[in-house]
């Protein structure tokens, strides 16, 4: 995995929030997007269905689909209209069904 | 009689002017919007934990974006507001929607849509790789977030968000490689006499070039996109472009944002039963709306989501299309507001049609896509795969087009692809952009959270 695709750039004397990606822990911040909490680490949320390649969303404002992550349990989400909550848990390299 | 029950879509600039008159008028309009908060696309609100200024948020807009708030606020205990709530259908006076994850029916008397635009995309060869991002997207990112989409970034397309958003980027100290505009210093220049319409506005976005040109990052004018580089690994590397004497330069970054001005938010409307039609100077396919703002008998239309007009014009179209509205539904209204009202919406309109002039659609860069350029992102379909199921089987109308190359079938429904598609159909089946058509909505007019209860 590579390392972060955002910049924080402001408001970063925020609470750390932890959640989980593919297991592994990681740090973000309370009030961010899970699409932002998962960018801000990583550099993609999810593998296109066509194979062609990595995907980390388009619009941010729950348009284009292009965000869809699910968590362990099985639910989908879509990261950029969803709030980080401590303690989530993310898969992102499976392939997504549609 | 009871009251007659009013639903505004939307809670941007538009949906807040349109309540607060519906609400001052003695109605209690519901109010729907999918997003946390209110403000819309331009005056998004941040989380509340988060302390940037109006200053920093909004900047030269933030007198607005302070009013648009407050006057929301005076007005909760007056309206019925539902966020993060999605209108995903509209049918026979009900509108459908997903209220934190509970399915609702909401009858209605009248229908006021204030559901504002998206991005019009280009599509690029490489736009699919991870890093690639709307303008809009972008801006989000930092306004809502306090994030940049990348440590590098290109900004690519046209339209005032080029500008606007690449200068609240170098504002907020991200590292911005170049600002690459289609439109043309011819393109401006044409477009002068209609921007001199609200000379106000002209002279702040003569201020978002001079901050860019301040922080000595490059604007190129006239350029044609080639290609974005990257892996389907490690997403976006460079952007490759020409430039109008034909040169090819490449610049590295690791991120692009990308835009070409605006579409209308129309999928409820066209549910709603709306008609619609082909508009030649946006290119784009708008709502016909009659002199009372209706899109249909009890359905009203106000804002970006009817016409792109910009954040002022929708307030005031907000305002107007309630002042309309109540006149309708046997309330006595100040007429000579309406008149003033519509009398400064005609400027803004003038200005509008500067900005359409100022930054094309650029058609020919639309029409000589290489094949291998992907057109649908969702569903991965190449220019190439489009251009021989539209000669191959004929279907030079989008919606056939659309059932053979499965392009605008995706999970977007052709929001950001639909235009291009139209274009490159036309192209292909040498047919009038008009008679291509427009792509049928459906609904959910977006997937819904599979975890809503029926
Ligand atoms: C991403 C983006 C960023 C922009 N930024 C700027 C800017 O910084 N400056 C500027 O001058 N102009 C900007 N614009 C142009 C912008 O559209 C403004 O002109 C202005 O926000 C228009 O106001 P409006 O009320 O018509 O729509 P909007 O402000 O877009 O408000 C529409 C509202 O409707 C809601 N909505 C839409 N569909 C549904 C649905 N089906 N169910 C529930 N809710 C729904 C949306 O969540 C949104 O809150 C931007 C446009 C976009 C797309
Ligand atoms: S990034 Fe477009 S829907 Fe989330």
């Amino acid at each position: 995995m590579n390392g972060a695709r955002f910049t924080r750039l402001a408001e970063q004397d925020r609470q750390t929030v932890t959640f989980f990606v593919n297991g592994q822990a990681i740090e973000a911040l309370e009030g961010d997007t899970l699409l932002v909490a998962i960018l801000a680490a990583k550099d993609h949320v999810r593998q296109s269905e066509f194979g062609d390649g990595n995907r980390a969303g388009f619009c941010l404002m729950g348009s284009c689909q292009d965000c869809w992550v699910t968590s362990e349990s099985g639910e989908r989400i879509k990261a950029c209209s969803t709030r980080i909550v401590a303690e989530m848990r993310i898969v992102t390299e499976t392939v997504n069904l549609k | 009689m009871n009251a007659p029950k009013v639903v505004v879509v939307g809670s941007g600039p538009a949906g807040t002017r349109c309540a607060e008159t519906l609400a001052l008028a003695g109605l209690r309009p519901i109010v729907i919007d999918e997003n946390s908060n209110n403000g819309g696309q331009i005056y998004r609100r941040q989380p509340e934990n988060f302390v940037r200024t109006y200053s920093q948020l909004y900047g030269s807009e933030s007198d607005k974006a302070a009013a648009v708030h407050s006057d929301f606020d005076s007005i909760r205990d007056k309206i019925d507001y539902r966020s993060d709530t999605l209108a995903w259908a509209v049918s026979e006076n009900t509108l459908f929607a997903a209220e934190r994850g509970r399915s609702v029916e909401i009858p209605f008397d009248a229908l006021v849509l204030c559901t504002g635009a998206s991005e019009r995309v280009m599509p690029t060869l490489g736009w699919n790789y991870a890093g690639n991002y709307s303008l809009g997207g972008a801006q989000i990112a930092l306004k809502s977030q306090g994030c940049a989409i990348g440590s590098n970034i290109v900004f690519m397309g046209t339209g005032p968000l080029l500008y606007l958003v690449a200068s609240q980027y170098i504002k907020a100290g991200a590292n911005v490689a170049a600002v690459l505009d289609t439109s043309t210093v011819w393109d401006s220049l044409a477009a002068l006499p209609k921007l001199l319409a609200m000379p106000s506005m002209l002279w702040t976005g003569l201020g978002l070039i001079k901050t860019i040109r301040a922080a000595r990052v490059p604007i190129v004018h006239g350029v044609q996109p080639l290609e974005i580089t990257g892996s389907g690994d490690a997403g976006v590397n460079a952007v490759t472009y020409r430039d109008k004497r034909g040169h090819a330069h490449t610049l590295e970054c690791d991120a692009v944002a990308l835009g070409y001005h605006l579409r209308s938010e129309t999928q409820l409307a066209d549910l709603a039963g709306c008609a619609f039609s082909f508009d030649r100077r946006s290119r784009q396919w708008i709502a016909d709306i009659d002199d009372k703002s209706r899109g249909a008998a009890n359905v009203y239309m106000a804002g970006d989501g009817a016409r792109i007009r910009g954040a002022d014009a929708a307030e005031v179209s907000g305002r107007l299309t309630a002042l309309t509205l109540l006149l309708d539904l046997g309330y006595a209204v100040d007429e000579k507001e309406i008149k003033r009202l519509r009398s400064l919406h005609a400027r803004y309109e003038r200005f509008a049609n500067g900005v359409t002039r100022a930054f094309p659609w650029p058609i020919e860069h639309v029409r000589n896509l290489p094949n291998d350029a992907i057109v649908c992102r969702c569903e991965a379909v190449s220019v190439g795969e489009l251009r021989d199921a539209s000669r191959g089987k004929q279907a030079d109308e989008i919606n056939r087009a659309k059932a053979f190359s499965r392009v605008g079938m995706g999970r977007c429904q052709g929001r950001f692809c639909g235009i291009a598609a139209a274009e490159i159909i036309a192209d292909a089946t040498q047919t009038p952009l008009a008679e291509v058509g427009r792509i049928r909505s459906q609904a959910p007019v977006r997937p819904l959270p599979i975890a809503v209860e029926q």
